[in-house]
């Protein structure tokens, strides 16, 4: 009998500990059917950074080095430059990526460190509770913009696909989304896309994706999948914003 | 750099934490500028990369140590070097990597401080490096070379001792050290047999376990445990590591005691002194942590009075009060860090005359 559907072998036959209906549990195993089909699982070290996703090392059946706030770009670059026949993945919230590791992200990136980020948008600080993040939308309500993010104030959400995309040193960014069939189709082709880089050693690949926080939202899954669609693509187009295979 | 006849080479301290570094076998390097330790970034970005290390410089020092966290978490020897100002940013590393029971070793050059402070020898960073600068209670090794020989050995000696413990190793000088030259003896060393890395995360070929380098304990008493385990490994450096260094206690009825630059500074006073006949010694700790404990309480034996010297209004002083018996007087002469506070042998020497007065008013001659 033909095997349809089974779980890739480089996630471990755990449950998550993720709310209903948040995308993590869907991101991390587009990550696992990447590292499946380039068979890299056995080289493979994984970043953890702090936020829902800080248990990577739970789900996924890879060493893993966990990191403080914001930091994995600089821990995976230690990683990846000691030992550059490994795989190297860093796996990053929005706070943790573009607010208090904006530093590390950028200098890595530009630096050109040829590792893979996997950089979970879902516009809030889902483990602190639903906080304002950088990626928060404008006018959006959160526990610390209880009147809506005014960027007159806080500034407008910073894209960092597209900002990333300037630097040099990158060979890959892409935004994807993970709130339907098609889109988990097309994140999936982007993120083996970005690993395959990372195999050929062309350099640093970024994937962004938009996901949901129906917790921290205040929404049932099905309208958090929708509110990606309405709200979230309008403002963070999906696309690929840097790939050095095309320049 | 030439070797000379007598088989020495005449080099900066700061040279010679690189030049150690390279001996012991560290692979990467990570460090930000600052003032007074560039000498080290800067040989290392010739001469590690000629023999195939890593050399970056970081976007900050808070990239540098992670980036040491990162390397280190795979098991390769790797290091750090940095001042005041820097190391304060790296205390964050330095606190995951106490957690996660990494290796890595963290050269602080220290400058006068706080804030800005200034470029001048300073002591006033033992309570940062000792105490454990970051979150969480840890303790970290403290090494304080006092001569640029000193700066190769116990650079060395921090990489292997980090490795056996899988405790963070500090290797504690100042300006004065750092940019001092001296002749030094490049030694072919005995290396230690040290534990295999079988923890590090190298990817799960080979063995097929999973490696996970972490300092998150949520389950339950895994924390509490943790720290006793942490505990009981500090003591074990109490007990096997301490490391000292003693001039003249035997017939001392002053024992003047410092670290580092000062404590050559003593150590001349004192000479001058046994000169006119005064019996004062030097207790120099060369491991400020794990701190010579027992190596004090039994000078105080049979020496009652200690005068201890700083470059700062006081501090290692906290830790002779606490290892000296009860009965002791631990006196303090302190110049606070910052340009011209570099004490001479004779400033000293009139501190240890005044001071012997009073232990002679106490006790007689
Ligand atoms: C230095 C530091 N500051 C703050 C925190 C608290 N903290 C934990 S997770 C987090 C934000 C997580 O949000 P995000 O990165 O967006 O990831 P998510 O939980 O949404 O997946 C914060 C601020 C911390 N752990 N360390
Ligand atoms: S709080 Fe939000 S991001 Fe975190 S697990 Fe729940 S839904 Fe996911």
């Amino acid at each position: 009998m033909k095997t349809v559907f089974k779980r890739p072998d480089s996630l471990k036959n755990v449950q998550t500990h993720f709310c209903p209906g948040c995308h993590h549990g869907s991101v991390h195993r587009l990550v696992a059917e990447a590292l499946d089909e380039h068979k890299i699982r056995s080289e493979t070290i994984g970043v953890a950074s702090v936020g829902c996703s800080v248990f990577l090392y739970g789900y996924f059946d890879v060493d893993v080095i966990e990191s403080p706030h914001g930091r994995a770009p600089a821990v995976a670059t230690g990683a990846k430059r000691a030992r550059p026949d490994r795989i190297v993945f860093t796996y990053q919230g929005d706070g943790d990526l573009a607010a208090i590791g904006m530093s590390e992200i950028i200098h890595a990136a530009n630096r050109g460190e040829d590792f893979t980020v996997i950089f979970v948008n879902n516009t809030t600080y889902g483990m602190t509770g639903g906080q304002m993040a950088p990626t928060t939308l404008p006018g959006q309500k959160t526990s610390t913009s209880p009147y809506g993010r005014d960027v007159k104030n806080d500034g407008a959400p910073f894209k960092m696909a597209e900002l990333l995309a300037q630097l040099e040193g990158v060979a890959f960014t892409a935004r994807v989304a993970v709130n339907n069939p098609k889109n988990v189709l097309q994140a999936k082709k982007m993120i083996s896309t970005a690993f395959r880089y990372q195999v050929e050693k062309k350099g640093f690949s970024f994937i962004e994706v938009l996901a949901s926080c129906p917790t921290n939202w205040g929404m049932q899954p099905l309208a958090a999948n929708q509110r990606v669609s309405d709200e979230m693509i309008p403002y963070f187009p999906l696309g690929i914003y840097r790939n050095t295979a095309n320049l | 750099m030439s070797v000379n006849e007598t088989g020495k080479v005449f080099i900066k301290g700061n040279e010679a934490v690189a030049m150690a570094a390279l001996e012991a076998g560290c692979k990467c390097y990570f460090g930000y500028p600052i003032t007074p330790q560039s000498d080290i970034p800067e040989y290392l970005s010739r001469e590690l990369v000629k023999r195939g290390g890593v050399f970056i410089q970081a976007e900050s020092e808070i990239g540098a140590i992670n980036m040491l966290l990162g390397a280190s978490a795979t098991g390769v020897r790797a290091m750090t070097s940095s001042s005041g100002p820097g190391i304060s940013l790296k205390q964050e590393g330095i606190s995951y990597m106490a957690g996660a029971e990494l290796p890595g070793v963290i050269v602080d050059i220290m400058r006068a401080g706080p804030g800005l402070g200034g470029i001048d020898a300073s002591q006033a960073d033992y309570f940062q490096a000792t105490r454990g600068g970051g979150h969480g209670g840890y303790r970290i090794i403290v090494l304080a070379p006092a001569s640029v020989q000193e700066m190769y050995d116990l650079t060395m000696l921090a990489f292997d001792l980090s490795d056996q413990y899988r405790i963070p190793a500090l290797v504690l000088a100042d300006s004065a050290i750092g940019q001092m030259k001296e002749s030094i003896v490049l030694n072919a060393r005995k290396q230690i047999s040290l534990p295999d890395k079988s923890w590090a995360v190298r990817g799960r070929a080979g063995d097929d376990q999973q490696n996970v380098v972490k300092s998150l304990y949520l389950g339950d008493g895994e924390m509490e445990a943790f720290h006793w385990k942490m505990h009981a490994r500090y003591q074990t450096l109490s007990d096997y590591e301490c490391r000292w260094e003693e001039v003249m206690t035997t017939d001392a009825k002053l024992i003047v005691t410092a670290f580092g630059s000062t404590s050559r500074i003593a150590k001349t006073a004192i000479t001058m002194a046994r000169e006119e006949g005064l019996k004062v010694g030097l207790m120099r700790p060369i491991s400020l942590f794990p701190f010579p404990k027992k190596a004090y309480a039994q000078l105080s034996d049979h020496c009652k009075y200690f005068l201890d010297i700083e470059l700062s209004t006081g501090q290692m002083i906290d830790d002779v009060r606490l290892s000296v018996a009860r009965d002791a007087e631990v006196f303090f002469y302190g110049r606070p860090p910052g340009a011209g506070s570099l004490p001479t042998p004779e400033e000293l020497l009139e501190q240890i005359k005044k001071f012997y007065q009073t232990v002679i008013s106490h006790q007689g001659d």
